[in-house]
């Protein structure tokens, strides 16, 4: 059976993590690779590294970066953070990177989707969708979820599927940093409208809000940094709930 | 492929570890399709320098073989059509390995752009309906195991899988899997293996069954 997925999230600069990162027995919690190796023997199924000071000067240090985390990670990874070209995208596929993500330079010309998928695969490009619940509507934001735009998070959710999209990143930014659960009644609503998997991003803050994501939101992932980072939870302890509770989780 | 051909070096005789007892070499199939990077950095993991080539005397004289694939069916098939190793593979007498699409190519015929395979097994590859979300990503349990591939691997054991084509159930598989229904998620013929997981993406469990491929 297939089997949920706990996706631990990284945000890189200049090739080091960034937030606190508070983990037993690390000797260097900057050094993503040492994280990323950690987070695999503890039983995370996947990892995303992304990249939050994305530009052209430091994009050799994230390939690096990535040829690092491939040479020594045996479970999958996505790269995400400034990415739009095909050139991007040969580029880390090429060191090692399982998918990309990409988020606004998809909104700007969706025909990027079509292009990858068609290029690579749809297995290996996830469109990774911010979104904010603004008078009741679901609105596609930009750059960090700091631009607004006219679009539906609905319409555009269905737009990358036909486009290509192997997956869809979704984080609501009207939970993120909350840690007051993820956004379950549009994650149910998006998980009947396509037919790709979703992964749920934005909110988590305890075991039970990951069953629900699972449960009401339908999700197929869900992505969370901070919880896992400090140790809140910690992923084996939430993957033997997840199961005590009825979710299929790989243990 | 620029960085790939600096890669394209002879591999050691013997593994540095000394791991591959007895085999000299591993070359991985490159013919543009696919994630290479993380099979031969899987293989490093264990010790062994796998050497990246589409040179046809190379690949017949190295002692095992990863045919790798990622992406689109017909467009993989004519790569392979262009530099003749649609020829070269099915004569190949070493044990050879099939990766994901590798697996698929290696069969009868994939639905995917109405593509005929190598004809290796005899197993039809369809696609999953929209019952289910396509495609299925993530990891599933591998079942009915029945080669020495999964040599020390448990029944039920999990596999990283993407894919949104699978191939029947037949007397060829050596492991099933389930995703709307049983499919053959390894297969094996006389010197030819594939699996439709990512081994190179699948853990310590992974690790092992690549090694076991060495160890063949």
């Amino acid at each position: 059976m297939l089997t949920k997925r706990i996706v631990p999230c990284l945000d890189i600069k200049n090739g080091r993590t960034v937030k606190g990162v508070n983990f037993v027995d690390l000797r260097d919690a900057g050094d993503p690779v040492v994280l990323a190796k950690q987070y695999a023997d503890l039983g995370a199924d996947e990892l995303v590294f992304l990249d939050i000071a994305a530009t052209i000067e430091n994009r050799r240090t994230m390939h690096d970066m990535v040829l690092k985390v491939a040479e020594q990670v045996n479970i999958p990874f996505t790269v995400g953070g400034g990415i739009s070209s095909l050139e991007d995208v040969d580029d880390l596929l090429h060191c090692g990177a399982d998918k990309v993500s990409i988020n606004s330079s998809a909104v700007k010309r969706p025909e990027l989707i079509n292009e990858l998928s068609q290029k690579f695969g749809s297995q290996c490009v996830v469109v990774a969708i911010d979104a904010k619940q603004v008078d009741g509507e679901w609105l596609v934001h930009l750059a960090g979820g700091t631009i607004p735009t006219d679009i539906s998070l609905f319409d555009w959710a269905k737009e990358v599927e036909e486009r290509g999209a192997g997956e869809i990143l979704f984080t609501s930014m009207n939970h993120d940093g909350t840690k007051g659960g993820f956004a379950n009644e549009a994650l149910a609503h998006l998980s009947e409208l396509v037919n790709i998997p979703i992964i749920a991003s934005g909110g988590a803050g305890t075991i039970q809000h990951f069953v629900d994501t699972f449960k009401e939101g339908k999700a197929d992932a869900a992505l969370a940094a901070s919880v896992f980072h400090f140790g809140e939870i910690p992923i084996l302890e939430l993957k033997e709930e997840l199961k005590q509770q009825g979710i299929p989780v790989r243990l | 492929m620029k960085s790939e051909k600096q890669n394209q070096h002879k591999s050691k005789s013997s593994s540095p570890l000394g791991k591959l007892e007895g085999a000299s070499s591993l070359v991985i199939i490159n013919y543009g399709a696919g994630n290479i990077k993380s099979i031969q950095f899987a293989f490093k993991r264990l010790g062994v320098e796998a050497v990246l080539s589409n040179n046809p005397d190379e690949i017949i004289a190295s002692d095992k073989v990863i045919f790798p694939g990622v992406g689109e069916a017909s467009s993989a098939m004519k790569m392979l059509n262009e530099s003749g190793l649609d020829q070269l593979i099915p004569t190949l007498k070493q044990p050879v390995l099939g990766i994901c699409l590798g697996m698929q190519l290696m069969c009868n015929h994939t639905e995917e752009g109405d593509t005929k395979g190598l004809g290796i097994f005899n197993a039809e590859v369809k696609r999953f309906s929209n019952k289910v979300k396509v495609p299925q990503m993530g990891w599933n349990t591998i079942s009915n195991l029945k080669s020495d591939l999964f040599k020390d691997i448990k029944d039920n054991e999990f596999m990283y899988l993407v894919h949104s084509y699978y191939a029947e159930n037949c007397d060829e598989s050596i492991a099933t899997s389930n995703y709307e229904l049983e499919y053959a998620s390894a297969l094996e013929n006389d010197n030819f293996y594939g699996v439709q997981f990512h081994p190179e993406k699948s853990g310590k469990a992974g690790e092992q069954i690549l090694q076991n491929f060495l160890n063949l």
